[in-house]
């Protein structure tokens, strides 16, 4: 299986001289890159280099935008943010989200199912026991590990196949970031697609298939997995690391 | 004992039922207010005209088209909510991204448009609405007389603000809504429709100020002013529960509606002060008022 599919890509995401702007702020200067179909693609770059805006901007959320985002053979660009997340978008974001008006298992529930195939919530449950415990508490009474594998489990729920997840290792303890790229890994080995944003080189590097780096809202270069090694010296150059 | 401080119990009793009939329409007519605010962001100040539309459609429903009252309470609301989600399709949703002072421009200007053309039709004379049949009389309860259709109007409106609060704060669509008001951008890129939403609150919203319309006819004169006399005391319940609190605009309106009532028998000059008398106070004990977060 992972053979057939290492030769033969079906690329599921394809973004083409995407500008996208915050008001007047140009912000993404033509962003190029793909994602086929249940690879794990990592955005790498420095604060302010325009991945979380490459994210929101896929998603429609940021201002005005320009260029193509085919999602599946489709192109996006005109959609609204909610028709983008029914073809199967999942969006877990840098603030994790959680709404304090919903309870835990409220913010569970809340996003639509967009595709069968999704986690029923007693997988989600067996996954994460700590949701189950805490589903009647406020969203935002949840600690920081428990809100992060909240915004992770409510998207696995909707059988989205493309994850889109910015940051999610941020300001977590040690293990719960272990347990976080467990997850992911098994998310792979069930053929999800992910995009990854994120600033912690050492928790990308074992899950990207590949990487590319952002900087000034373009990709500035792409390395594959088996690349990397030899391009350790080119990376700390652009990431500062 | 017919006497508390030698004030009548019968007339004390009979302000305090006055009170809460009118607390039941700031109530609803608060509710209203505070979630639109929520999520629209507009301070919607053409409520008291969607209020004074549910009147007139009732008394007009009555008198010419021979709509029964009980009808009228069904289908007022929800004529009102249908123009209500003409007025957001049209006007209102090209400026959720302007300041608040758009809004509250341009919804005081439906209102004026909409209580001229009342006037133009109707006059500024009220029109009188019977009190439908099953409800005249009342109950002798002993120490005071209980006008049945008074009675009527608080349990109504009490049932349909508990329902608006068991909607909002317990179903599936009340959680699409709260998540909606709260980040309505990612609450979108979850792939809920928001401006389905959004429309679906303010018509929610207007047809609860259309149904507390129905409810007054008969209480009230049915006038094309009737709105505008409302809709400033229902602003300072908004601001005295706080925004955002519907428990807190229920509780806030029957509160301003006794606290009103009840001076007209002791010192009735301060009647239709008190409630910013409370204002003021509120605002600099707890600005965010008494049921809302501090942000």
């Amino acid at each position: 299986m992972s053979r057939r599919i290492e030769h033969t890509p079906v690329e599921y995401l394809r973004v083409t001289d995407l500008h996208a702007f915050y008001g007047e702020s140009h912000v993404l200067h033509g962003m190029d890159f793909v994602v086929n179909q249940g690879e794990c693609v990592s955005l790498l770059g420095r604060n302010g280099a325009g991945r979380t805006t490459t994210m929101r901007a896929i998603l429609g959320l940021t201002g005005r935008r320009s260029g193509s985002i085919m999602l599946d053979g489709k192109d996006v660009i005109r959609l609204p943010p909610h028709r983008i997340a029914r073809l199967g978008v999942g969006y877990c974001p840098e603030e994790r989200g959680i709404y304090s008006s919903l309870s835990c298992e409220e913010n569970l529930l809340l996003l639509p199912k967009v595709a069968s195939g999704g986690m029923s919530v007693e997988e989600i449950y067996a996954m994460f026991p700590n949701l189950k415990e805490r589903r009647h508490s406020q969203g935002t009474r949840l600690s920081g590990g428990e809100q992060q594998m909240l915004a992770m489990a409510r998207i696995l729920r909707t059988g989205a196949r493309l994850l889109l997840l910015d940051e999610i290792s941020e300001g977590l303890a040690p293990v719960i970031v272990e347990k976080l790229g467990e997850i992911i890994r098994d998310l792979k080995a069930k053929g999800y697609t992910i995009l990854l944003v994120e600033q912690n080189f050492r928790f990308a590097a074992p899950l990207a298939d590949r990487m590319y780096v952002v900087e000034h809202g373009r990709v500035a270069t792409e390395i594959e997995r088996r690349d990397l090694p030899s391009k350790m010296g080119l990376l700390r150059d652009y990431l500062g690391v | 004992m017919t006497e508390i401080f030698g004030f009548p119990i019968q007339a004390l009793m009979g302000q305090l039922v006055l009170g809460l009939v009118n607390g039941s329409f700031y109530a609803m007519l608060s509710i209203g207010l505070s979630v639109i605010f929520g999520m629209l962001n507009i301070i919607n100040f053409a409520h008291g005209a969607f209020y004074m539309i549910g009147a007139f459609l009732a008394w007009m429903g009555l008198y010419y088209w021979g709509i029964s009252y009980w009808w009228s309470l069904i289908l007022v609301p929800l004529a009102v909510a249908l123009i209500g989600i003409a007025v957001e399709r049209t006007l209102l949703q090209w400026i959720y991204k302007l300041d608040h002072l758009y809004g509250l421009l341009l919804t005081f200007g439906i209102a004026l448009v909409i209580e001229g053309m009342f006037r133009h039709w109707f006059g500024v004379a009220g029109q009188p609405f019977d009190v439908p049949e099953g409800l005249t009389g009342g109950f002798n309860l002993g120490f005071m007389f209980l006008p049945k259709y008074r009675a009527w109007v608080i349990v109504a409106s009490l049932t349909v603000c508990v329902g608006t609060w068991f909607i909002i704060e317990k179903t599936r669509l009340g959680s699409y809504l709260r998540a909606a008001t709260e980040n309505p951008k990612l609450t979108q890129a979850f792939g809920i429709n928001v401006p389905i939403m959004v429309m679906l609150i303010y018509g929610l919203g207007v047809g609860l100020a259309g149904f507390a319309g129905v409810l007054a006819a008969p209480v009230l004169q049915v006038s094309p002013l009737m709105g505008s006399n409302m809709i400033i005391v229902v602003f300072a319940v908004v601001v005295i529960g706080g925004m955002g609190s519907i428990v807190g605009s229920i509780a806030t309106g029957l509160m301003l509606g006794i606290v009103e009532a009840i001076p007209k028998v002791l010192y009735p000059e301060i009647s239709s002060t008190m409630v910013f008398i409370i204002m003021a106070i509120v605002l600099l004990l707890r600005p965010a008022g008494l049921f809302g977060k501090e942000r």
